[in-house]
């Protein structure tokens, strides 16, 4: 036999359906009022012409954008050459740390001192220390000051994805290693082909999380002098006596983390959905 | 004897678990490890297959003393299989990959050779339909059955169970139970920690029970299980039989 829902069920469906008809109405109204009253408090406000003048100038902003838009460049390559670097320095960190007996002691130590050292230390403090001092000791072939920014920002941020992935790995349970070498896997191929898939799913939001807040501090770069997204705002900024510039590098910084907030939200949602379904 | 541990010694801190620990296994022989909950079965499994180190005896295999520290413990693991309680499958691998992972990269056998050995297995125990699916998509029965096959595909010439059935459902213990007779039936070397002792009966040459450190007695199941010499050995018993496993 066939199913066809019993009346009380289709009254409940017909239920339902009014019921959802009238939020939307409800939430499409409310959105509404609240944009117009933000929109008319700004607007209306007593200092609203001068801020918009000197924020949201678009002269200023169509003259500055091209040298911005140049200096965004910048920030984007070396996001991109940092991000992997920082995840693998990472990785590395953590895994130097898990190692077990005697003879790794300075291995493990040093990986610690790192991860300490440099979770403490303001990234602006470690691009002036880099950028700044190691020139400053005059060795042969010093790199110039974006390559010592950009391993300032490197090592920073190898730091906190250091300790993420640490905590990863130390959620796979020990039983796992034990079947691993049980097969007789070495503690290198356990670590490579059971331990580090896991611990790395595991973590993944949290990871992408330092990703995107590294995307935009790639943008410190410009107190080491390179110009930059934001070194190129602050010459709009002094040539035109108009912040406009910096708003600009403000939405294109946002622009740019867009795609990358948007998977990590993702990326959150179904490891909560997979870890809920495990239970 | 294909499997020897004489004076075997293992403490964790204070608490001695193992202590003066003699057992032989022949080739082709299947002995059945029994005793309380804590008298140190799983230690001992854990022990020869050199998941942990012991604090003083000797353990061979095939003659060789594999306790030896200039022993590389990696080489003696690929010649014994462990099988967990809790399967201890890699949950972010197919089944198919979860057996082939030590063919390809232990035992470096080419992919398609590992699979398709894999897939023989598989088609043997009835799960070659599993073969794409994950460890958490299969029943308990299924997840013991496929650990049983991955550690049987690295040829081992030992294998040791470690309480296999205890996590699975009534139901579901019988086909693991079957999967076991098999390969006695093919001669399989094995080693079983278990609270089974209809099963023991069965499928055991020798049963050995596991008191204080040591095992106290063994002998066929008849005899241990039927008429023990040990007054402790009796008062296990009882009260195994007084739980209704017997
Ligand atoms: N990693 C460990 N650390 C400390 N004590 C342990 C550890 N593993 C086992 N033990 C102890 O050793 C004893 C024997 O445990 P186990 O071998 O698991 O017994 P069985 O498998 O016979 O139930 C128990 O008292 C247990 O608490
Ligand atoms: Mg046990």
């Amino acid at each position: 036999m066939t199913y066809a829902p019993s009346e009380r069920q289709q009254e409940r469906i017909a239920f339902r359906r009014r019921q959802a008809v009238r939020s939307v109405l409800l939430a499409a109204l409310s959105t509404v009022v609240v944009g117009v009253l933000i929109v008319a408090g700004v607007t209306g406000s007593p200092g609203w012409p001068r801020v918009r003048q000197s924020f949201l100038n678009a002269d200023v902003a169509t003259k500055y954008l091209p040298d911005i838009l140049d200096g965004f460049w910048l920030n984007i390559q070396l996001f991109l050459v940092c991000a992997p670097l920082a995840l693998l320095l990472g990785l590395l960190m953590a895994v130097l740390r898990t190692l077990r007996g005697p003879v790794f002691f300075p291995v493990r130590a040093l990986a610690t001192g790192y991860t300490y050292t440099f979770r403490g230390l303001p990234l602006i403090i470690t691009i002036y220390l880099f950028a700044f001092g190691l020139p400053g000791l005059r060795l042969q072939g010093t790199p110039d000051v974006l390559v010592l920014g950009g391993a300032a920002i490197v090592i920073t941020y190898g730091s906190y994805l250091a300790e993420v992935f640490r905590a990863g790995i130390e959620s796979v349970h020990p039983s796992q290693v034990a079947a691993a070498r049980s097969l007789g896997l070495s503690y290198r191929q356990s670590m490579r082909h059971v331990v580090l898939p896991q611990a790395v799913r595991r973590v993944a939001p949290p990871l992408l999380n330092d990703v995107v807040s590294m995307q935009k501090d790639v943008g410190l770069i410009s107190l080491a002098g390179p110009i930059d997204a934001i070194r190129s705002a602050q010459i709009g900024q002094a040539g035109s006596a108009n912040f406009t510039p910096y708003v600009v590098a403000a939405v294109l910084f946002i622009l740019l983390a867009l795609p990358l907030i948007v998977i990590t939200d993702r990326v959150t949602l179904r490891a909560a959905r997979a870890q809920n379904a495990g239970t | 004897m294909l499997l020897s541990c004489t004076g075997v010694r293992k403490t964790f801190g204070d608490h001695v678990v193992l202590d003066d620990l003699s057992l032989e296994v022949a080739e082709h022989e299947v002995v059945a490890l029994i005793g309380a909950s804590g008298s140190g079965k799983s230690t001992l499994l854990r022990c020869v297959n050199l998941l942990t180190g012991i604090e003083d005896g000797i353990i061979r295999l095939d003659g060789e003393e594999i306790t030896n520290p200039k022993i590389n413990p990696d080489l003696v693991r690929q010649r014994i299989g462990l099988v967990f309680q809790s399967y201890n499958l890699f949950p972010h691998m197919t089944v198919l990959d979860n057996i082939t992972l030590a063919p390809t990269r232990v035992h470096k056998r080419a992919a398609a050779e590992a699979r398709e050995q894999a897939m023989h297995w598989l088609e043997r125990v009835g799960l070659a339909d599993k073969a794409r699916a994950f460890p958490d998509g299969l029943s308990g029965g299924q997840q013991q059955r496929v650990a049983i096959v991955r550690a049987l595909v690295n040829n081992p010439r030992l294998l040791l169970l470690d309480e296999v059935t205890s996590a699975l459902d009534p139901e579901l213990v019988g086909e693991v139970l079957t999967m076991i007779r098999d390969l006695k039936g093919e001669g399989m070397t094995m080693v079983l920690a278990t609270h089974e002792m209809g099963f023991a009966k069965q499928v055991a040459d020798r049963v050995a029970f596991l008191d204080a450190g040591r095992v106290l007695e063994h002998g066929p199941p008849d005899q241990v299980l039927g008429d023990p010499t040990e007054a402790r050995t009796r008062q296990f018993l009882s009260r195994i039989i007084e739980a209704g496993r017997l």
